[in-house]
């Protein structure tokens, strides 16, 4: 390691919260000196209970967030939050704005936020949010929550695989539950009923009670989804929340889930950096100097047909790698 | 490796407008930044704190209310306290020409953009400072 990620590592494990917030930094931007870090902080992390928040947008995960974090900080737990929102295909750029329902958090040096824009590359924020917990899991935080929108196949994978997934619903127009993918009801622990102030709020509960009971296994299953009604604006049901995440880190512990649930999330990670190195090496294996190119040649003078040529590159990417 | 340049809208102060800091927000955001909004009514603590947990290059304050000669001062200060002058700060809003001189000479304020400022002239200011990280 360079005497720069050298010092930010120390500080990091010694409580500076710029050393912290420059590791995410670097770990966002994917530097290779980040993953030496993250090396040596792997032992320390592990102590947290990750919680996923999802759904639509403007459901209120944000509010939801900060009533959440003002409940641990009164626990005396310390807590971090790492807040995802889309980053513009066409222009790179983002707006992320929900530490905007968080400002009442902002004084407390028990609270640390990052917002975090989803940078386009596929499958790369899931590995890039996991550095990102892993420092904070590293860093001390007792609770750390993971918010983001519900829309994508790669927003739903950085959730997927916290411990207590959170899938934020509100009532409106009845067709809230319908808009709810399949996807995103597999990946609930706990199902969130918010801005239940609002008319028809009975109606959502019911409605994703039944999609509930009516979802293959759910008869069977040790853990069945609770269903909680909040406001979040106004804190109510806060507390309610909170124990059912409480109830479902026991539920976790007690049947041995807790470990496979890790597991999961690590062979995500694992999956993910993997296909990363194997697609970056396909491609070299392509260029000029790669054994590619003589391939591709005799394939287009209909020599060998694309699975032979693909056999070939693979013979040669793995040679020695295999017993 | 991919680096983009991290900015945080401040609007410290008591008043509640932020059309204009969100025009700049898009702006930037088009620009390909990456844009943290923390909403009215920060405090410079609040700011300074914003700053360093989302690691920003750039601090763009905005403030209509003329409480700029009490507030700028003090985030600077908390700036030179936490080691982050690093970070660059752009003043925005209703700031009178006197003042401008004022917060850049000695509060070391980068830039001050005063209210018809073509958010063109922003991006280009902040990407020629901050571009090479
Ligand atoms: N009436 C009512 N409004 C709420 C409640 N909770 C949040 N809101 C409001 O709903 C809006 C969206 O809340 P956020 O917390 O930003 O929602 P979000 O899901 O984080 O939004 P995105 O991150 O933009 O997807 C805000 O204006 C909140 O004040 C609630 O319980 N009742
Ligand atoms: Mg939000």
């Amino acid at each position: 390691m360079k005497e720069s990620a050298v010092d930010l590592y120390k500080s990091l494990l010694e409580g500076d919260r710029r050393a912290a917030a420059r590791l995410i930094t670097m770990v966002e931007n994917g530097d290779p000196e980040s993953r030496e870090v993250l090396r040596q902080l792997h032992r320390y992390s592990g102590k947290a209970h990750i919680i996923g928040l999802t759904g639509s947008p403007g459901s209120g995960k944000s509010t939801l967030a900060r009533g959440l974090a003002s409940h641990y900080r009164q626990e005396g737990l310390s807590v971090g939050i790492i807040a995802v929102d889309p980053t513009s295909a066409f222009t790179g750029g983002a707006l992320l704005g929900d530490r905007i329902r968080m400002q009442e958090l902002s004084a407390d040096p028990g609270v640390f936020i990052r917002s975090m824009g989803s940078r386009g590359a596929l499958g790369g924020l899931a590995v890039a949010t996991n550095g990102v917990i892993n420092i904070l899991d590293a860093f001390g935080k007792d609770v750390i929550m993971v918010e983001t929108v519900g829309a994508g196949q790669v927003e739903i994978e950085v959730v997927k695989f916290t411990h207590t997934c959170l899938v934020i619903t509100m009532p409106g127009g009845g067709d809230e539950i319908q808009a709810i993918k399949a996807g995103i009801l597999e990946i609930g622990d706990i199902f969130v009923v918010n801005k239940s102030d609002r008319e028809g709020a009975p109606r959502t509960a019911a409605d994703l009670e039944m999609m509930l009971e009516t979802k293959p296994g759910y008869d069977g299953a040790a853990w069945k989804p609770p269903i909680i009604s909040t406001v979040a604006l106004e804190g109510e049901g806060v507390v309610e929340l909170a124990a059912a995440i409480n109830s479902h880190r026991q539920f976790l512990e007690e049947s041995g889930k807790l470990e496979e649930k890790t597991i999961q999330r690590m062979k995500a990670e694992v999956r993910e950096i993997l296909s990363q190195k194997v697609g970056r090496a396909a491609e070299e294996a392509l260029t000029s100097e790669g054994p590619g190119e003589e391939l591709l040649r005799r394939m287009a003078a209909r020599e060998i047909d694309p699975h032979t040529a693909a056999d070939e590159i693979a013979g040669y990417l793995f040679k020695g790698t295999r017993d | 490796m991919e680096r983009k340049i991290r900015v945080l809208l401040g609007k410290p102060g008591l008043d509640g407008h932020d059309r204009g800091i969100l025009i700049v927000g898009h702006a930037l955001r088009d620009a390909g930044m990456e844009v943290v909004y923390s909403g009215l009514k920060q405090t410079p603590e609040d700011l300074v704190e914003a700053a360093l947990q989302e690691d920003v290059d750039v601090l763009v304050l905005s403030i209509l209310s003329g409480a700029h000669l009490a507030l700028i001062p003090r985030v600077m200060e908390l700036l030179r306290e936490r080691e982050a002058t690093d970070i660059l700060v752009l003043l925005g809003g209703v700031i009178p020409p006197d003042d401008a001189g004022v917060m850049v000479r000695e509060h070391g304020v980068a830039k001050v953009f005063g209210p018809g400022t073509d958010t063109r002239d922003i991006v280009a200011y902040i990407s020629e400072r901050k571009g090479s990280r």
